[in-house]
């Protein structure tokens, strides 16, 4: 790869341990991605957050890196593995929150906005049609790519970390125009319903398209919470972190469609809930918010949560950003779900919290919530938000 | 004395026994950071310990995490002495690189087998005694 001088003396350690590690991480990955130079991003996205899964390796690591390391553009951070304000409330250990709260030192340190969610184009981390980024976490990076039009390739929490410090990534894979080809036609004859059908499109879809760029057809209306479901969905069960969805995302209109065609009926839909779906009746879990919940997602959970209330035996959990928690309070959402017995997980999700042994079976609106919570042991069941808040109230899956 | 020539991921020395094996390995879930004991099940290499060998690999897989997990086996003295990928990829690249462990790719590695003394440098596995 070619370096320029400045780059050249960031490597050799001119400004100090985490530049030059950093140099290292992207110099060693431009080369074996074949990158010729290293671009400059307009954001970061950084994965890796929750001390469940760094252990305290992962926070040594990143104590050593926030010694000098000081990131060089808008940097914003994936959910950690607890609410920073109310893990009590969500019944996490003090040991954990403990370890929770010093990577999350760590971060500050580094100058890194403490958003906590994978969603973070919804609370200021928003690129441009166009502009390189470095993000991590597969469902941002595939909303970045599909559904803004902005270029990243899927980081892991290292290498995005590095791009933060240096300002840069090597310009490879997602980031040059011919490898941002679709090669795959899905087209899509199935009638989606409700929005779990989404979720259901989307393992269908990675299915289909393993390791693939589909080019959609067949879609008529998406929302934002439609495709950032459909997003989590597809690149978790197998896709590459990019689509195109024709009427919907931007380029396809411009792209060729490629010859190579599947299509999705409706039995794919009904078969992607056979898959995803266990024989279960019991819910002791109800989590709405993977992805993170929008606000326009938590006024539907307290209209349909209102007057209710829920079952003794069950948790029901929001998982959201602290900003659109924020935004609910203001607007009262919050007291309803809390009077209902609903929590707030903000910060954190059911991907990343500590929660294997703590519960059975699992409700959600989340293909890929269902897929991270069966490595959590437990049951799953995917449905509409009116099956989840009905699971909620009676403590039974009832479709 | 045979050498290989490859390409260099993280510089330095290391020489030690080789434990080599066709699979790819996951270091998150697949290998146990305070032993080294690989514990995937079904791998060709279940039950062994890759402390201190130098671990021949075609590449890695699984969860980005595995990068610490490396990590973490260097600070427990669990950590190989040297990793020799066929191609390597981001989690075995980035782990090598803050641990600190030698690592080459786009090596032969059929030609080095379990047992045999490996030295890299560099970019040149020497065979120092097969």
């Amino acid at each position: 790869m070619n370096l320029t001088e400045k780059e050249q003396r960031m490597l050799d350690g001119e400004e100090g341990y985490a530049v030059r590690k950093s140099m290292e991480i992207l110099v060693a990955l431009g080369d074996i991605y074949g990158a010729e130079r290293l671009i400059k991003v307009g954001s970061v996205q950084v994965a890796g957050v929750s001390y469940h899964n760094l252990g305290d390796a992962g926070l040594e690591f990143l104590n050593e890196l926030a010694k000098d390391g000081r990131v060089k553009v808008l940097t914003t951070l994936n959910p950690a593995g607890m609410d920073l304000e109310n893990w009590r409330n969500l019944g996490i250990s003090e040991e954990f929150a403990q370890k929770q709260n010093m990577v999350i030192e760590a971060f500050e340190k580094m100058g890194i906005l403490v958003s906590c969610t994978c969603t973070p184009y919804l609370i200021g981390n928003l690129p441009r049609y166009g502009e390189h980024v470095a993000w991590s976490e597969s469902s941002a990076v595939t909303f970045a790519n599909s559904v803004i039009g902005a270029r990243t390739n899927r980081e892991g929490g290292p290498s995005a970390l590095a791009a933060a410090f240096v300002g840069k990534t090597p310009c490879y894979g997602l980031h040059l125009d011919e490898n941002r080809v679709p090669d795959i036609h899905v087209k899509v004859n199935a009638d989606l319903t409700k929005f779990s059908d989404w979720g259901a499109l989307g393992y269908a879809i990675g299915k289909k398209a393993e390791n693939k760029i589909p080019y959609i057809t067949g879609i008529d209306e998406a929302g934002l919470d439609e495709l950032k479901s459909f997003c989590a969905s597809v690149v978790t069960y197998g896709a590459k972190p990019l689509f195109y969805m024709k009427g919907i995302t931007p380029g396809a209109e411009t792209c060729q469609v490629p010859k190579d065609t599947v299509e999705v009926e409706q039995s794919d839909i009904r078969e992607a809930y056979d898959n995803i779906n266990d024989e279960v009746t019991d819910i002791d879990f109800v989590c709405v918010g993977c992805p993170h919940c929008s606000i326009k997602e938590i006024a539907e959970i307290a209209e349909l949560l209102r007057g209710k209330r829920v079952a003794e035996n069950t948790e029901f959990w929001v998982a959201t950003s602290r900003s659109a928690k924020q935004l609910a309070d203001k607007r009262g959402y919050t007291q309803v779900i809390e009077r209902a017995g609903g929590k707030f997980a903000c910060d954190t999700c059911m991907a990343v919290a500590p929660l294997k042994g703590r519960f059975k079976a699992l409700a959600t609106t989340s293909a890929k919530g269902c897929f991270y919570s069966r490595q959590n042991n437990m049951k799953t069941k995917m449905g509409s938000l009116e099956e989840c808040i009905m699971a909620a109230v009676t403590g039974k899956w009832s479709s | 004395m045979e050498q290989l020539k490859g390409r260099v991921i993280y510089k330095g020395k290391g020489e030690g026994e080789a434990l080599t094996t066709s699979m790819p390995i996951s270091f998150y879930g697949g290998v146990d950071p305070n032993t080294g004991e690989v514990i995937e099940k079904g791998h060709e290499l279940q039950g062994k310990r890759v402390k201190g060998k130098i671990l021949v690999f075609p590449t890695g897989k699984g969860s980005t995490v595995g990068s610490y997990t490396l990590y973490r086996m260097k600070k427990n003295g669990t950590a190989p002495a040297g990793i020799i990928n066929k191609e390597c990829e981001t989690i075995v690249a980035v782990g090598a690189i803050i641990s600190e462990i030698p690592c080459i790719d786009k090596v032969d590695i059929a030609r080095i087998k379990t047992g045999d003394i490996v030295r890299i440098e560099d970019g040149t596995v020497t065979l120092v005694q097969d």
